[in-house]
Parts: structure tokens; C-alpha cells; sequence
């Protein structure tokens, strides 16, 4: 296979093949979750289930003080590299045309350095997040291989993306084919790890606000 | 004698509902809820990190109710839940957890890892992995009708002190009255001064209320231990007395577990709606408060603050009446740091005062409220929960500080107006 | 032409009147497009100067004959045609004036007397499915390659389909085109591809194996390196605007009248590599994407296959939403399915549930 072959491939049937692991997985899993149902709270609701639970969707990106004060470092660069992986994501031009040919819809793009400027910030705030990991007590005791997995899946994008925007080390056919495929890799892995957290955030949020929201509690 | 690994494997798969399922599917190991956890700050044991306190829980999702996980189990490569997983974390999930529910707010998925761990104690109580204190409080609690051992013999005679005392009578078992009044173990031998003044706010706002002689325990070991089909008998008997004396309301003492299991777990064990009213003493006082029914005189110029127990506030909802009832009587009342909703716990919730191996762990934890006394140094503490108050006193003694605990309830008697 | 052989490039180029400045400036040029240092300029002079004309035999295959037009639009007197005039082009279908017997003929001639020394130059592909697909004097592609490849001293694979297979590679590919870099291993081959190629880059090769007598550095799929170096979009005097973000979205909206990127408009520029943006066409007038329109990669392996000319290259190639449909459609039933395996698994639980009283909570 030529570089040129596997560029086909992986903008081809090696997307297609991503595309339909990402969506039968992540529909999968939240069919999983919700067909187990919960049961109905029967105690005297003293406030409502759904404005609770919207409220938390929302007011759980803001930490309180206290909890800021005492996880400042995962809080920032948790910030830092989700704000990241939006912009260069979703606001680079290239990927809003992928965007707008699967979908159907596109938007404005970010102009291209300050997008590049993002990726190389995020790599660094990706890198500070491991070596968090990787010293800290707690972190070290709970951190699984899945976690290692998915830190590098979320990463090679950026690093691959960033190789084959300034062409570095590699032709830009191969360069951009990796970077493609390292894409591929994460929406395949995507609904069978933490990386679900991305959709069931909304999901989990919803549950504890609700719970709270129910006992006339805004958690 | 019956308990085993099956039973307790079995409750942990009828514990798993799609909360359960959304919340381990967004956890991403960020170790914010260890932060958040008195357990770990004072400790520093990286193993009392919240959300692995629920990993036998997370396991049998994993393993039982995820695609990933089933397929894994096939070729044997998913973690079990064995024996010694559970030997291994018994203290953790009983020692080290009051189910405060912190860590439940600040998860910034919004995982409710207090419900985990609260879920996660069914399977290790069926599976035989409770403390033999908790143990020993629940069979007291069923057999004789307080994990303390108090009997009715017991609290007549504290009543009949209290009438002595007041020259009020205490309603027994009327039928038709309003309010019928639950009391903690702790309140009949410890603060019997709650039922005098109960006994005075209520005959001054001049409503009619009762103590059952069938049921007039509030605490429920059942959820403390993990097992709601016992907390579902013990919910069953204020049930049965509440429906025996028609009462309008049932009231829940100065107690934290007590409410959670009365007014939010209550209707869900016995799995039917209550047709009367579930209201914490201080959701009372506050309704007589608004009502014009209380009346109070002369104001406490010491400086004051508010402890306000997890179960009430947190996890119950009970946050803004007790601040309304002390502003009627207090000059100087000043918040705890954090208080309210985010108040760090005592460190002896959840049943950690029943188990006696967890002495240590919680007097240690007890920095983190001198901590926060030290910050603000108050000349004495309100609370409304009988728990925390014994441990506030033991912890402060242990911590060689003098500030005495008061009860809400008790020091609003005090302030009655004539 | 034959009678012209023994002369060298620098006789042929004074008697066609051609001046000792414009031949220098020439060897300038060439140097230059090379990326060679000026003092290499004489070195080319000299050389160019007195090489011997070499024997050049051309053959094509599955072609179009874009290639060789592309080379006879090299203008007039211009000294890149003069180069060919310089060589001896002992074989070649288009361009040469004998035919039948006695255009093979020549051409076994010509390998006959310079065996091991003359250029072998092919154009088009080769087809390996039925022979009978394309025959040349009844002599099969495959057999005519082969026999003439034998004697050459090197290989020019001119164009993308000798290169690459080209067009009639693309999918199905029903001839079972290859290319000559799949048949011949053995001989030093340098890709030229392009469809057609920049005629200046066919003559900058020959010009610097006429100068060192080695074929230049080639990059990992044959190209010399010095003309298919650097990708389009690296060089592309429109690169400013990919780098801000301004994209022309159709071809006749504000941006495109601009001059605005036109990746969105499916530029290949990013994943091509040739000259184009440098040497530009037609005597340096001008070239694809000066002219308003994408680059469509043509330089490189498959282009043709390459998901649409018009289709962005960070857009997937396949119907994706439509994948995505089905993917979802099968997974709701999956997802169902599997929710309702979860459901009777908690059911079976809770019908497994024996009642745990106050005796239960020890072993």
C-alpha cells in the first residue's frame, strides 16, 4: 500500500469502519444505561427532579471555591485542554468541511494560527495532566491502564494533526493519513471507555441535580 | 450464618439501576471527589478516594450490565468481586465513608458517589462484610427497638423526669393530634433537654402532638448497615404508629440518618407513599416561626455557629431553616467556612459512631472541623443532630478545645417567650 | 535525424544560431531549478556542450500522448526543445517519421548499437490482464518493455501513468494496468509523473544526466527530488489565505474572485508534490490553481481515486451520514437488545432476592 492508498483508506473505508464502531457503540451504551431505568421517588418531592438536574448540567463546569482552592491544577488544566480539544477540533476549517460533508451543516472556522497555537497549548496541557497522573497520590492509586490508553488516543490526534499541518518528518500524504487514523482509533476506543464521559456527563450531571433537586437541594 | 458471597454479589446486581450505570460510565479518574473527602485530606490514604470506596459496585456493573464488560467476562479477563475484594474494603466503605455525600458535589461529572457507596454497603452487608458494631446496632434496633438498647421503660422515665421538671404533660399515643414526634436513641439517654424543650415550644405554639409508644425510635440502622430490607421494617413501624394515631405529620428529631431514612428513603423501602408528612424538627420550628407561633426573647451575644449535619443539610435539604431560627436569638451567629450545603462532616455519620473499630479513623478526621472552628473561632457551636454532637464533644475534648455544643432545638426552648 | 548523431549539443546549438549568452543563461536557469550552486553553471555548460547525443528510445503504452504534447507545447526555439532536437530520439510513435517495419526497425537498430548506454523513456502503462489490451506491431506492452528495458542505462517513466498507472490503473482498473517501476526492478528508473508532466522537468532531468551521467535523487517513490521536493501548498502563493482561513467556498463566490485558498473547493495542494507552483506553465504564464482551480494531485499515486476532485481533502471519501444511518439503525436494535438482556439480569436479581433479616448479616 502507497502512502497515497492508505491516505485513500483512511479517509474511506477506514473512516466508515470508525464511524459505525463510534455511533453503534455510543448508541449501545446509552441504551444500556437508560433500559435499566430507575425507579420513581415515592417520598413527598419537596422540588423538582428536572430543574434540578438542568441546573447541575450546567453549574457542575463551575466549581465552588473551596473545591477550586484544593484541586486548582486538575481544574485548570482540565479547563484548559477541554477548551483545547473544542477549538481544535471544532473550530479548525478543514475539520468543520469533514463536519459539513457528514452532516450536512458547517460554521465559521478560527483563523489557522490561533488554532495551531491551541494544539500546541493542549499538547502541553495534555502532557502536564500525565505527569499530574503520573506523581500525584491519589491519582497514581486510582489511574488504570485505560486511563494511560485513553490519555494517548486523546493525544496522538493533536501531536499527528500538528505534524501534518507543519509537515514535519513525514510526506504530507502519509503525515495526514496517520492523522487520520489516529482520529479513527479514538472513535473506536471512544464508547468502550471513559472517553463516554463526553456524552454521559450530561446524563450523570442530570441524575445528581435531580436527586438533590428532589430533596430541594441545588448540588 | 447465612450471609455469603452470592447473596452479596446478587444485591449488588439489583443495585445497579441506570444512575448507577451513568455515573461509573462518566467517571474519568480525575481524583477531585479525594479532595472533598475528610478521609483523605486528614488521612492522606489515597485508598479512601471516594469513588474507590464503590469499587465493588463498579465492578459488577462492568462486569454484568456493560457490553464490554460481558464480553470480557467471557474470557475471564474482567475483575471480580471476591471475598477478599470485600474483606479488603469493608473499612473502607464502613470505617472511612459517612455518606456524607461531599465528594457528591463536587464530582464534576456529577457522579453521586455517596448513593455508590450507600449502594455499594448492600452487597457487603448480604455478603457478611459489615462491622460487628453496625451489626450488633441493627439486630438491637430489630429485636429491641434501638441499635442503643433503649426500651420504653427507658423513655417513660425520662418523661417522667421531663414532667416533673416542666410541670407539662407529655402526650402518649393520642390519636387524631398533628405532630407525632420521633426521638434518637441518643436524645432519650443522652439529651433528654430535647423532649422538655420540645415539650415547651410545642405547648407554647399551641399544637397537638404525641410520642407513640410502639414507635417513637427515629434512627434506622438498616441504612446505615446497608440492608433496606431492614430498613424498610424498622420504616414500617412509625408507619403503622403514624397510621394507628392519625397523625397529620411525623416529625424527625435532632438526628441526621434518622431523617434521611423517615422523610427521603422511607416511602421508597416500604415501596408506597406515606398518607402523612414527613418533617425534620427544624422544618417545624421554622413553620411555628413564620406562623407567628414562636415567640422569643433575649439574645445570645456569644459569637455562634452553625454545624450543619450532612444528612440534613446536604443530603435533606434542610439548609435555610435553621439560619432563619438562630437569627431570632443570636447577635453574633457566624457561618462555619463552607457551611451550608458544602459543610464538611463530622466525621461520625453514616455509622461510623456505631463502629467501634472506626474510633480512631474518625478522631483523626476530626482535624478538618477544627480546622475550620480554628478559622472562625466561635464560642460555642449549634447543632441539630444528635450525632454529631456526641462526636463534636468527643472530638474537642480529643483536640483539648473548649467550645460547648448546643442544640438548636434546646437553646430555642430556652429563648421562649412568656 | 540519424545523420545528426555524432554532433554534440554545442555544434547543434550554434548552427540552429542559438547564442553563447542564452545557452549560459539556460545553464543558469537549469542550475537554479536544480537547486544547484552557480559554480556548478560551467560544470552544465561544458558538459551539456560536449555530450555526445545519446540514443533515446520512447515508448508508449496505455496513453493518452498528453505527455508528449505537454513537451512539444515547449514553445518555439526555445532551448528545452532545442534539448530534444539534441538527442537522438531514435524511437518514438508520434513523433517520429518512419513507420511499420521500419519504425521497429530503427528501434531495434538503436538498442542494437548502443546497448547498455541508451535512455529508455516510457510513457503510459502497461496492461498485465490480457496482452491484447494494447499491442505495438503485434509485440505485447509487456514484451516490448521488457526486451527494450534490457540494454538501457537508465529509465525516464514519463507521466502518472508509467509512473504510477495513472488513469487507466484507476478503479476497477479493468486492463490491469501497472506501471514500469512494478515490472522493472533491475534498472535505475526516475519517475517523472504528472499528467500531463511540467515539460521543463523532463528536460531538467535529461539535462542533469547529460551533465553527471547519474540519475538525481529521487525521493521515496522515484521522483527527483529537486522538482517534486517541496508539495504545491508549500510553495503556493495562495498560502497566505490558508493560513488566515479565508477560503474561496465556490468558485464564483467574493473569495474566489480574490484569490482566496481553495481547499475548500478539494485543492490537493497539501498532499501533492511537483513543481508547478514554482516553474508554473506555458512559459511560466501560468498554472492551475493561478488560474482559479483546485489542484488535483496529479503528480501522485492513484489521484484519481482520491475520493473526487471537488471534495475537500479532510472530507472522507465515503457516504458517511449514510454509514452513520445504518450504524445507528442496527445499534438501536443492538442497544435495545442488550438494555433488554441488562433488564432481566437486574429482574432475575431482584426475583433471586431472599428477604435479609437481622440473622443474615453474618457467615
Amino acid at each position: 500500500m502507497n502512502e497515497i492508498e492508505f491516505l485513500s483508506w483512511v479517509r474511506g473505508q477506514g473512516f466508515q469502519i470508525a464511524v459505525i464502531i463510534f455511533i453503534a457503540g455510543v448508541i449501545i451504551r446509552f441504551a444500556e444505561i437508560l433500559l435499566l431505568g430507575r425507579k420513581a421517588n415515592i417520598a413527598e418531592a419537596k422540588g423538582s427532579e428536572m430543574s434540578g438536574g438542568m441546573r447541575t448540567i450546567v453549574s457542575r463546569s463551575f466549581p465552588d471555591k473551596n473545591t477550586f482552592q484544593r484541586s486548582t491544577f486538575t481544574v485548570v488544566a482540565g479547563y484548559i485542554f477541554h477548551i483545547g480539544l473544542f477549538v481544535t477540533i471544532f473550530l479548525f476549517a478543514p475539520h468543520i468541511l469533514m463536519f459539513k460533508d457528514v452532516i450536512g451543516f458547517g460554521w465559521p472556522s478560527l483563523p489557522t494560527p490561533i488554532v495551531d497555537a491551541m494544539a500546541v497549548v493542549t499538547i502541553i496541557a495534555l502532557l502536564a495532566v500525565l505527569t499530574h497522573r503520573m506523581r500525584d497520590t491519589v491519582l497514581k492509586f486510582i489511574t488504570t491502564k485505560e486511563d494511560y490508553l485513553v490519555w494517548m488516543l486523546t493525544i496522538l490526534p493533536l501531536i499527528t494533526g500538528y505534524m501534518a499541518f507543519h509537515r514535519i518528518g513525514m510526506t504530507a500524504p502519509t503525515l495526514l493519513a496517520i492523522h487520520i487514523l489516529s482520529v479513527e482509533l479514538l472513535l473506536v476506543v471512544f464508547p468502550f471507555t471513559k472517553l463516554m464521559h463526553a456524552f454521559t456527563f450530561a446524563l450523570s450531571r442530570w441524575y445528581n441535580g435531580a436527586i438533590s433537586g428532589y430533596r430541594g437541594v441545588q448540588s | 450464618m447465612s450471609a455469603s458471597l452470592e447473596k452479596g454479589i446478587n444485591a449488588l446486581k439489583e443495585q445497579v439501576d441506570s444512575t448507577v450505570a451513568a455515573f461509573f460510565s462518566s467517571c474519568v479518574h480525575c481524583g477531585m471527589c479525594s479532595d472533598a473527602c475528610l478521609f483523605y485530606t486528614e488521612t492522606g490514604s489515597p485508598a479512601s478516594t471516594p469513588i474507590n470506596k464503590a469499587e465493588p459496585l463498579r465492578r459488577i456493573w462492568k462486569s454484568e450490565y456493560t457490553l464490554l464488560g460481558r464480553v470480557g467476562k467471557m474470557f475471564g479477563l474482567t475483575a471480580k468481586v471476591d471475598d477478599e475484594l470485600l474483606t479488603n474494603w469493608e473499612t473502607l466503605v464502613y470505617d472511612n465513608c459517612t455518606l456524607c455525600g461531599r465528594c457528591s458535589m463536587v464530582c464534576p461529572m456529577g457522579l453521586d458517589i455517596a448513593l455508590l457507596i450507600r449502594k455499594t454497603r448492600e452487597g457487603m452487608a448480604a455478603a457478611g462484610h459489615a462491622p460487628e458494631g453496625l451489626i450488633g446496632a441493627t439486630k438491637r434496633a430489630v429485636t429491641i427497638g434501638s441499635p442503643m438498647g433503649v426500651k420504653l421503660p427507658a423513655l417513660m422515665a425520662q418523661i417522667g423526669h421531663v414532667e416533673k421538671d416542666t410541670g407539662l404533660k407529655i402526650p402518649l399515643d393520642v390519636v387524631g393530634a398533628e405532630y407525632m414526634l420521633l426521638l434518637s436513641s441518643m436524645e432519650i439517654m443522652n439529651f433528654p433537654e430535647f423532649i422538655e424543650a420540645t415539650a415547651k415550644i410545642f405547648d407554647k405554639a399551641g399544637v397537638s402532638w404525641t410520642i407513640s409508644t410502639e414507635a417513637f425510635e427515629a434512627t434506622n440502622s438498616g441504612i446505615q448497615i446497608g440492608v433496606a430490607d431492614i430498613a424498610a421494617e424498622l420504616v414500617q413501624r412509625i408507619v403503622d404508629a403514624a397510621e394507628k394515631l392519625q397523625v397529620k405529620t411525623v416529625i424527625s428529631p435532632e438526628c441526621g440518618h434518622a431523617y434521611m431514612a423517615i422523610r427521603w428513603e422511607g416511602p421508597n423501602l416500604i415501596g408506597k407513599p406515606f398518607n402523612f408528612k414527613v418533617r425534620h424538627i427544624l422544618e417545624v420550628l421554622d413553620e411555628f416561626r413564620k406562623d407567628g407561633r414562636l415567640k422569643i426573647t433575649g439574645k445570645e451575644t456569644q459569637r455562634l455557629t452553625y454545624h450543619d449535619p450532612c444528612q440534613v443539610s446536604r443530603r435533606g435539604g434542610v439548609i435555610e431553616q435553621p439560619r432563619n431560627l438562630i437569627n431570632m436569638f443570636a447577635e453574633n451567629f457566624v457561618e462555619m467556612p463552607d457551611g451550608g450545603k458544602m459543610n464538611w462532616c463530622c466525621g461520625a455519620g453514616g455509622g461510623v459512631s456505631s463502629n467501634e473499630r472506626a474510633d480512631e479513623v474518625r478522631l483523626k478526621v476530626f482535624q478538618r472541623k477544627k480546622d475550620q472552628l480554628d478559622e472562625i473561632k466561635p464560642d460555642a457551636i449549634i447543632s441539630a443532630c444528635s450525632n454529631c454532637r456526641i462526636h463534636l464533644e468527643d472530638g474537642l475534648e480529643e483536640y483539648n478545645m473548649d467550645i460547648p455544643l448546643m442544640s438548636l432545638t434546646e437553646t430555642l426552648a430556652e429563648h421562649l417567650a412568656d | 535525424m540519424t545523420n545528426n548523431k555524432d554532433k554534440t549539443l554545442g555544434e547543434t546549438l550554434r548552427s540552429q544560431g542559438i547564442s553563447r549568452r542564452s545557452f549560459l543563461k539556460y545553464c543558469a536557469a537549469t542550475a537554479s531549478m536544480m537547486a544547484l550552486s552557480p559554480a556548478m553553471i560551467p560544470k552544465i555548460a561544458h558538459a551539456l556542450e560536449s555530450a555526445r547525443r545519446p540514443s533515446v528510445i520512447w515508448l508508449s503504452f496505455q496513453e493518452c500522448t498528453g505527455c508528449t504534447e505537454s513537451l512539444t507545447r515547449a514553445h518555439t526555439a526555445t532551448i528545452e526543445s532545442l534539448i530534444f532536437d539534441a538527442i537522438s530520439l531514435d524511437y518514438h510513435h508520434t513523433l517520429q517519421a518512419a513507420s511499420g517495419h521500419a519504425a521497429e526497425e530503427a528501434r531495434e537498430a538503436a538498442m542494437k548499437e548502443n546497448f547498455g548506454k541508451y535512455l529508455l523513456v516510457v510513457d503510459g502503462s502497461i496492461p498485465m490482464d490480457n496482452p491484447g489490451y494494447s499491442t505495438i506491431a503485434g509485440i505485447s506492452n509487456y514484451d516490448m518493455l521488457m526486451e527494450s528495458a534490457k540494454g538501457a542505462a537508465a529509465i525516464i517513466a514519463v507521466g502518472t501513468c508509467a509512473t504510477y498507472g495513472g488513469i487507466p490503473h484507476a478503479n476497477p482498473n479493468p486492463t490491469g494496468a501497472v506501471s514500469v517501476g512494478d515490472l522493472i526492478k533491475d534498472k535505475p528508473i526516475i519517475n517523472v509523473p504528472g499528467c500531463p508532466p511540467i515539460p521543463v522537468v523532463i528536460t531538467g532531468v535529461l539535462t542533469h544526466f547529460l551533465t553527471f551521467g547519474t540519475i538525481p535523487e529521487l525521493d521515496h517513490i522515484g521522483r527527483p527530488k529537486v522538482f517534486y521536493g517541496q508539495s504545491i501548498h508549500d510553495r503556493c502563493y495562495r498560502r497566505p489565505f490558508y493560513d488566515k482561513g479565508l477560503f474561496a467556498e465556490t468558485f464564483d463566490d467574493e473569495g474566489a474572485k480574490k484569490g482566496w485558498c481553495l481547499y475548500k473547493l478539494g485543492c490537493k495542494g497539501p498532499t501533492t508534490y511537483n513543481a508547478c507552483a514554482t516553474t508554473k506553465w506555458n512559459d511560466g504564464t501560468s498554472w492551475p490553481i493561478e488560474a482559479g482551480h483546485p489542484c488535483l494531485g496529479c503528480s501522485e499515486p492513484d489521484f484519481w481515486d482520491g475520493g473526487g476532485f471537488y471534495k475537500s481533502l479532510s472530507m472522507p471519501t465515503e457516504n458517511i451520514a449514510q454509514t452513520a444511518v445504518y450504524a445507528a439503525a442496527g445499534a438501536v436494535a443492538a442497544g435495545v437488545a442488550l438494555g433488554a438482556m441488562n433488564k432481566s439480569k437486574k429482574n432475575s436479581a431482584a426475583k433471586a432476592h431472599n428477604k435479609t433479616t437481622i440473622d443474615d448479616l453474618e457467615k
